[in-house]
């Protein structure tokens, strides 16, 4: 019982990542390729508040507003450089994370951050993570649904159309890499919490690519499609014994053939199918 | 002397880093592909460049086969990976080459295990040279010498013949090189061919120099690798032999003073982001 809780909950908190990423690069068409460095900097926020003696929420909400306000400051960086200047931009803040984090004493070094205090059980967390999962996935079809979701759409398609009638392209650019990155701080805080020992290399790049692979296997931009995307990369390798010793290989061949056959994922495939987009 | 020696160690990981990035923006320069997945053709290299080196015993002979085979993968990706996407939005070509990367380095760790190889026999490693107090080993005097040679032979290359004077027209304006009647197929195949070669001694350079040769060894060049050409302003080529020894003097002298706050290998994307808030379109970005 409480292997198939931890699953619920790593699925969970994958989908709540997921869609974080697919906001900004699926709704508004900024790539980014260093979502983990988000994720790492809400649980590193929120360990050091709960160890600390901060109340477990306030733990959770600083957490969420550290990794938000470091989302900001990238989002200003996407203003100034663009498309693939930014997508290698994005890769080098998840380096520098881990480059910085490797360094500092007081963050733990290679060693991080253990005896992180623990509030709840693992149903608690369980509930905790599928909850917040249900927020953000409402979350992110009211966002489509939006006027912001349009303007979001606006700037992916053609940014300096977009400016020309008038959308604040730097408001919505920064506001999509808020919500995207205070979303994974959220999902950070809580594996903080439930893990009780966070360590620099589960924020690599290989993190950031993995919920990359989510958003993609999904289909990007649609938010069903990458719910659906996030719990099966997560179910899988458990189901798969052979997956999880070669979970890179899998991973990547699944990019590689998403890409090569159906670049809009699942959700592509089944507009293709059914002649309906899915949400 | 101390700062001298630390400008010459830089200098030369910059001449390694221009062997990985010249290719990296040639891809770029021709199909505006952001060609992580050179980092297999690395490694490859490198893997390929031990076995045959520990079976004959030949450094020269390791070094032909491995830049060989490398530049029979190269194309390979390029014709059954990127070929049917090209004209995909660019973000499909870039996470179709991560997806490459990441399941090569399972692949290798699968065929060749986990830890990692060592050459039997590495002369080059233990042979040292001394210039007025600086000693290298030979690996690194071959490291400056193969990227002065082969960027020499390609700059001439690109100048003086007509495969060369085809492949400057396809990278300005494929369309009309098109209808001037170059093969923009053979011109993409030679490039995808001319980036491998580099990358796969670029490959064997590395093995010889660190006398190992492991499963993720490229991954870190190749981003770097993609730091480099973003500063020196995507597709542009002396902009990225130029970031290329800055980034390698910056490094060695980062890891001595920035030590305490900063990872060696994050510091290439420190130097990036500060380099493009302040010119977004890399170093010598904006001249054409």
């Amino acid at each position: 019982m409480d292997y198939y809780l931890s699953v619920a909950t790593f699925a969970a908190l994958n989908v709540v990542l997921a869609l974080g990423l697919n906001m900004i690069s699926g709704f508004c068409g900024q790539v980014s390729l260093g979502h983990a460095a988000f994720y790492g900097l809400g649980a590193y926020a929120a360990a050091l508040c709960s160890v600390a003696g901060v109340p477990f929420v306030a733990s959770i909400a600083v957490g969420i507003l550290v990794a938000g306000a470091f989302g900001v400051v990238v989002g200003f960086a996407a203003l100034r450089v663009r498309e693939d200047f930014l997508a290698i931009v994005t890769m080098g803040v998840g380096f520098l994370f881990l480059g910085v984090v490797r360094k500092q004493s007081w963050l733990g070094a290679e060693m991080g951050i253990s005896k992180i205090p623990s509030p709840l059980d693992k149903t608690g967390y369980a509930l905790l993570a599928i909850g917040a999962a249900i927020t953000v996935v409402l979350l992110s079809l009211h966002v489509r649904r939006s006027w912001m979701g349009r303007a979001f759409d606006a700037v992916a398609q053609d940014e300096d159309a977009a400016r020309t009638i008038g959308v604040d392209v730097a408001g919505y650019k920064t506001t999509a890499f808020l919500l995207g990155t205070a979303t994974a701080g959220l999902a950070g805080a809580i594996y903080a919490h439930m893990t009780q020992l966070i360590v620099p290399d589960a924020f690599n790049f290989v993190q950031s690519i993995t919920i990359l692979a989510m958003v993609v296997v999904g289909g990007i931009g649609s938010t069903l499609g990458v719910v659906l995307g996030a719990v099966l990369l997560t179910v899988m390798p458990e189901l798969f014994r052979f997956i999880n010793d070669y979970k890179l290989l899998v991973y990547g061949a699944l990019l590689l053939v998403v890409m090569r056959f159906s670049p809009e994922g699942l959700a592509g495939l089944y507009r293709r199918v059914s002649g309906r987009r899915l949400a | 002397m101390f700062y001298v020696e630390l400008l010459v160690i830089g200098l030369v990981w910059g001449c390694m880093y221009a062997l990985m990035a010249l290719g990296l923006t040639l891809v770029y320069g021709l199909l505006r592909i952001l060609h992580i997945a050179q980092a297999t053709v690395f490694t490859f290299g490198a893997y390929i460049g031990l076995l045959v080196a520990n079976r004959t015993d030949s450094l020269p002979l390791a070094f032909v086969v491995a830049a060989l085979a490398a530049g029979v993968l190269g194309p390979l990706i390029y014709r059954l990976v990127y070929e049917p996407i090209l004209d995909q939005p660019p973000f499909v070509p870039l996470i179709a080459s991560i997806g490459v990367l990441v399941a090569m380095e399972d692949g290798f760790r699968l065929i060749f295990g986990p830890y990692g190889l060592s050459f039997e026999n590495n002369p080059w490693f233990t042979t040292t040279l001394a210039f007025g107090g600086i000693t290298l080993n030979l690996v690194q005097v071959w490291m400056v010498a193969a990227a002065v040679l082969l960027l020499s032979a390609f700059a001439l290359f690109v100048v003086r013949t007509r495969a060369g004077v085809a492949w400057r027209a396809t990278v300005s304006d494929p369309v009309i090189a098109q209808n001037f009647g170059v093969s923009v197929v053979r011109v993409r195949y030679l490039n995808f061919f001319v980036a491998s070669v580099l990358a796969g001694i670029g490959g064997v350079l590395v093995g010889l120099l660190n006398n190992l040769v492991e499963p993720s060894m490229g991954s870190v060049i190749s981003y770097k690798g993609l730091a480099i050409i973003v500063l020196g302003g995507l597709g542009n080529v002396p902009g990225t032999l130029v970031a290329s020894l800055a980034l390698g003097v910056v490094e060695s002298f980062g890891s001595v003073f920035l030590d305490k706050v900063l990872d060696r290998d994050a510091m290439a994307f420190l130097f990036l982001i500060v380099v493009l808030m302040v010119r977004p379109k890399g170093l010598l970005g904006g001249a054409h």
